[in-house]
């Protein structure tokens, strides 16, 4: 029986285009998964055996074909620290300067234009700009200060636009009531915005750590060592690190077996996924929390 | 007592202009505010009704392209004088929002943020317990929170909401308190709640109130100004105002044929 509400032959067409082009769509994504899967499989197994608590703890040994990773692990740790510690002040205050403060005039644009501008420029120019600037210019030398200074100016703008995010995701409304109650700037940023922002500033924060652990460019000319015997004691030293430890022995030395650049890779892989599910976990932890 | 010579004037502007970049909102308003009253300023969308509210508190300053001519004085002073402290204008004359704008703090924290702004000295734990009751019972608020003055505020109703804003500003003994639309994010029965509120509050504090809804106005304001395209119409007692307006705009405008 034929009622208005019947089925006509131009539904069944579009619903036939409705569920073809759902299922294109989700194989393509689909196909997105499959390089992470492929690569992290391929770590696994061909590190089978490698990845033991001396590889960790040991330092690499007979022209670093066996041994561990130890003073390469350390080194990252350090580069890490330094970098951090130089930009996420620096990035943070230009970010509360640019959200609370910058009146929307030619100065501003022109900076936010640098900021962008300053994410676009490759690696291995940001590594050259190190050396020139503060390897030779401030005559820190090749160290782990030179290094970290070379990745936190690459860094600096991840920094910048997502702790801008985060201050400008506080409501507007917030602030209107802080200052028609008279309080000033600085009053309303410590007392209100900063408090409601910090967890998005900080897992912007940790997804930057992620980010320069995996760095190789900006520090091979700056302060990473193709191999060190003995670990930093300053900022001074050079250093060895995670990232040029593993373009190292899978391209300039001879005769190391194959387990051991797979057990490195899987390593700093490693060390990026727990940081990214942190940052995620985090994010999703202060979500929950939020108050408005 | 203020209330003791009412002869007073809350606030008076004189020929105020303002400009937001080339755009002129308002155009030579010249308005006396009497103390102790409440005075609703009404008129459709974009009249400037907001803007003068807004440039009594100096609010409208942030955006850099807002430029003002002639004075607006609260009680006899000039609030844009050489010599005067934003922030001091800002302690005296209160502002309540068009949306409730409780910070994310707790219910206590909010009542004392701005006295804590402008006092150097942090209150003693009796002082700060009076304050938050004081100023909570005023807004008639305290038996509904009295038990959970930790509670973070923004988890309050937005009828409760908007009492906080009001109870926020009295522990800063402000001269005047300014209103901009203060119900109209409300239900009706919320927005009686408040309007029974800011009616309590008259007298003791000088109110003007942004409204668009006419009935409002009508019931909760001794005197009414119209304004319309960034002039000032016609400003007298509200009964008049609905009953005999002198004005044929303002006629047009309170019986609902624009706006």
């Amino acid at each position: 029986m034929s009622s208005s509400f019947s089925t006509t032959d131009l539904n069944v067409r579009n619903q036939r285009n409705e569920r073809l082009f759902k299922l294109l769509f989700g194989l393509i994504t689909a196909t997105l998964i499959l390089p992470v899967v492929i690569i992290i499989g391929t770590l696994i197994v061909k590190s089978e055996g490698t990845l033991t608590w001396a590889f960790f703890t040991e330092d690499p040994t007979n022209g670093m074909t066996e041994g561990g990773i130890f003073p390469a692990l350390v080194g990252t740790l350090w580069l890490v620290a330094v970098a951090l510690i130089a930009s996420v002040p620096l990035g943070v205050a230009a970010a509360i300067y640019l959200s609370e403060y910058a009146k929307d005039n030619w100065l501003t644009r022109l900076i936010n234009l640098a900021i962008i501008n300053l994410a676009g420029v490759p690696s291995i120019v940001h590594a050259l700009f190190g050396v020139g600037a503060f390897v030779l210019f401030f005559n820190f030398g090749t160290s782990i200060l030179a290094a970290s200074l070379t990745m936190a100016v690459m860094t600096l703008p991840v920094v910048i636009v997502s702790t801008r995010e985060s201050l400008q995701a506080v409501p507007q409304s917030f602030r209107e009531a802080c200052w028609s109650m008279g309080a000033t700037r600085w009053q309303t940023i410590w007392r209100i915005v900063l408090p409601n922002s910090i967890s998005g500033i900080l897992t912007g924060v940790i997804l930057e750590v992620s980010r320069t652990v995996g760095e190789t460019a900006p520090i091979m000319f700056t302060g990473a060592a193709f191999f060190l015997p003995f670990l930093p004691s300053s900022v001074f030293d050079q250093t060895m690190a995670m990232s040029l430890h593993l373009y190292v022995i899978s391209t300039q030395v001879p005769h190391v077996p194959e387990g051991l650049p797979y057990g490195v890779a899987l390593t700093l892989i490693l060390i990026v996924m727990v940081l990214n599910s942190v940052s995620i976990a985090f994010r999703t932890y202060l979500r929950g929390k939020k108050k408005w | 007592m203020a209330s003791k010579q009412p002869r007073r004037l809350a606030i008076e502007s004189k020929g105020l202009s303002l400009w937001y970049g080339d755009f002129q909102a308002l155009f030579d308003v010249d308005l006396k505010i009497r103390e102790g009253k409440i005075t609703s300023l009404i008129g459709p969308s974009g009249c400037g009704k907001s803007t003068f509210l807004r440039s009594i508190n100096r609010i409208n300053e942030r955006h850099s392209y807002v430029r003002t001519e002639g004075t607006v004085e609260v009680f006899g002073e000039d609030v844009m004088g050489e010599d005067v402290e934003l922030v001091q204008v800002r302690r005296q004359v209160g502002m309540v929002f068009q949306r409730p704008n409780a910070l994310p703090i707790s219910i206590a924290d909010n009542v004392m943020f701005g006295y804590e702004l402008h006092t150097a000295a942090k209150p003693s734990r009796f002082e700060r317990d009076n304050l938050i009751e004081e100023s909570l019972k005023r807004v008639l608020l305290w038996d509904q929170v009295k038990d959970r003055l930790g509670d973070v505020a923004t988890s309050l109703s937005l009828e409760e909401q908007q009492k906080l804003c009001i109870a926020r500003l009295l522990p800063l003994k402000p001269s005047v308190l300014l209103m901009d639309e203060p119900c109209s994010a409300l239900d009706p029965k919320a927005t009686a709640a408040v309007e029974d509120l800011i009616w309590e509050l008259r007298g003791e504090y000088s109110i003007l109130i942004v409204t668009h809804n006419m009935a409002q106005a009508r019931r909760a304001s001794d005197e009414c100004i119209f304004m319309l395209m960034g002039k000032v119409i016609e400003h007298t007692k509200t009964e008049d105002m609905f009953l005999t307006p002198e004005n044929q705009a303002t006629a047009d405008y309170i019986e609902g044929r624009y706006g």
